[in-house]
């Protein structure tokens, strides 16, 4: 059978090739029915990018849900095996409210999860992925990528009480820093302490710059060193397309470690979003580690058809 | 190209005098026409107005760039977009007002007449307090007078309006301004432009 090319979307076009990448790098697919027990997105709304859930009764009385979200479907259903480590890859249609419009959508998106493992090593090979599925989608991508624990580390130094820990986080995902000063100001910590947040919360930069100016900033030693591991795992074709980005957070009762948003010229938001997500495993009662990322296909209708994918 | 929106009115004109102090002149803003964007080819800049209350959708879906948004529209909407400066220019309060003697009965639930209707749930859900919202698109302050709500929640600037009108502030919940606002993507992309502005500017901005 031949497919005539010419008659693929950028939709498709970008699905298949970035399919075929997860494939040639030895990534399982994996199928999904459509919904799910709704129990299993009550239980774990906060992880979801929006808490709306479509919802329907099924034959036999029980609540269900048109899937939202992939990563939790792929969780519940894994079973963990000692030393094996789990590599999936997936396209699939997900339903939930988008960014902006206040309605349900259809969304189609691909992505990979690696569940399992415990050294870093399948963290390199997923951020390897994300830079390269980039690469498929744009010749002119970014990915920025976070460390939540260098963050955690310096908030939770602060001891943010009540809603102030929040507030500090939500100013951090904004680059708020006239906010982050008054909300931490309000909440008694030190200047010094403030500045090294602000500093943080500001930092864009190529990872070797990123260190520079965090140690600069008295970032401590620690956290630099888990940023410089960071930069020596990166794929050296990478350079000029990765910067650390504090501001980029992840509801960190899931996620944990390493989280990355991409982007692709002409695109006004993130077109790939991942991270490790450790603490969704444990809260599901699920042993070792976990990495991955969704590519969103919706965003790149737009984008002009280059050739490339 | 870098896209700047504005919000139209004395507000955006106040902030373009900002921007042009600070190096980012365009102009052709002062040229009497209907044009409704401006462009400075030297500095690759274009400028343009829109309505206040939609520069944050300009920033947010990438038509432009960088915009200038009140805090209000920030807070009730809350655009996925970084805020970057408060320029300390527009500056108002948020605020609950009703009638100068109003008691809250709290074995009722209060009505509260708004347009911002997050801001306005959101506050009295942080209080615990049940609350009938009643959505309205203008004079507000209408409400309490004509027994449409019990207080209103809106912005206050200088309480003019609400003076004559026999009502008065009773709670102040967020001080507003306008705010620098910079679209995610493109602050990935125009990095360096992005944040020369943002330091330029911030030597403009009255402490």
């Amino acid at each position: 059978m031949t497919i005539d090319t010419d008659i693929l979307n950028n939709e498709e076009k970008i699905s298949f090739a970035l399919r075929s990448l997860y494939h040639r790098r030895g990534f399982a697919p994996y199928r999904m029915r459509k919904f799910e027990e709704y129990e299993l997105y009550m239980k774990n709304k906060d992880f979801l990018l929006s808490p709306e859930v479509i919802t329907f009764t099924d034959t036999n009385g029980r609540l269900m849900a048109l899937k939202p979200d992939v990563t939790l479907s792929i969780v519940r259903a894994w079973r963990p095996a000692p030393d094996a480590v789990q590599k999936l890859y997936y396209d699939e249609n997900v339903y939930r409210v988008s960014e902006g419009s206040g309605g349900f959508r259809e969304i189609r998106q691909t992505g990979v999860e690696c569940l399992g493992f415990r050294d870093e090593s399948c963290i390199r090979e997923v951020l390897a992925l994300a830079l390269e599925s980039l690469a498929r989608i744009s010749p002119e991508s970014r990915l920025c990528v976070s460390r939540l624990d260098v963050v955690e580390e310096l908030i939770d130094s602060l001891a943010l009480a009540g809603d102030a820990r929040n507030e500090a986080l939500r100013c951090m995902g904004e680059k708020n820093v006239h906010e982050l000063r008054a909300v931490l100001s309000a909440a008694g910590a030190k200047p010094g302490e403030t500045e090294k947040l602000c500093r943080l919360t500001l930092c864009s930069a190529a990872p070797k710059d990123a260190v520079g100016e965090l140690a600069a900033a008295g970032i401590p030693e620690a956290s630099l060193t888990a940023i410089e591991r960071l930069a020596a795992d990166l794929p050296e074709e990478s350079a000029g397309r990765v910067s650390m980005d504090f501001s980029i957070l992840g509801d960190m009762r899931y996620y944990n470690a390493v989280a990355f948003q991409g982007y692709v010229r002409g695109v006004p938001s993130s077109v790939l979003s991942g991270g490790c997500y450790d603490r969704l495993l444990r809260r599901m009662g699920k042993p070792g580690r976990a990495v991955g990322f969704a590519c969103y296909l919706d965003k790149l209708e737009r984008l002009e058809v280059s050739g490339h994918a | 190209m870098l896209n700047i929106a504005l919000p139209k009115g004395r507000l955006g004109e106040k902030v373009y005098a900002m921007f042009e102090r600070a190096g980012f002149e365009c102009p052709a803003i002062h040229e009497e026409n209907r044009k409704l964007y401006f462009e400075n080819e030297a500095l690759d800049l274009r400028y343009f107005w829109v309505k206040p209350s939609d520069v944050a959708i300009y920033v947010a879906r990438g038509a432009a760039d960088v915009g200038v948004a009140g805090k209000d529209i920030l807070l009730e909407y809350r655009p996925d977009v970084y805020e970057l400066l408060d320029l300390r220019v527009g500056q108002c309060r948020m605020c609950v007002a009703g009638p100068r003697d109003f008691q809250d009965d709290p074995a009722r639930t209060l009505r509260v007449a708004t347009k911002f209707l997050n801001i306005a749930s959101g506050y009295y859900a942080s209080l615990g307090r049940d609350i009938d919202v009643i959505g309205l698109n203008g004079s507000i302050e209408l409400a309490p007078i004509l027994g449409l709500s019990d207080v209103i929640v809106d912005i206050v600037e200088t309480g003019v309006t609400l003076r004559e009108n026999n009502l008065a502030v009773l709670e102040t919940i967020v001080p507003i301004s306008a705010r620098l606002i910079a679209n995610k993507a493109s602050f990935v992309f125009h990095k360096s432009r992005i944040e020369e502005m943002v330091r330029a500017i911030s030597r403009e901005v009255q402490t």
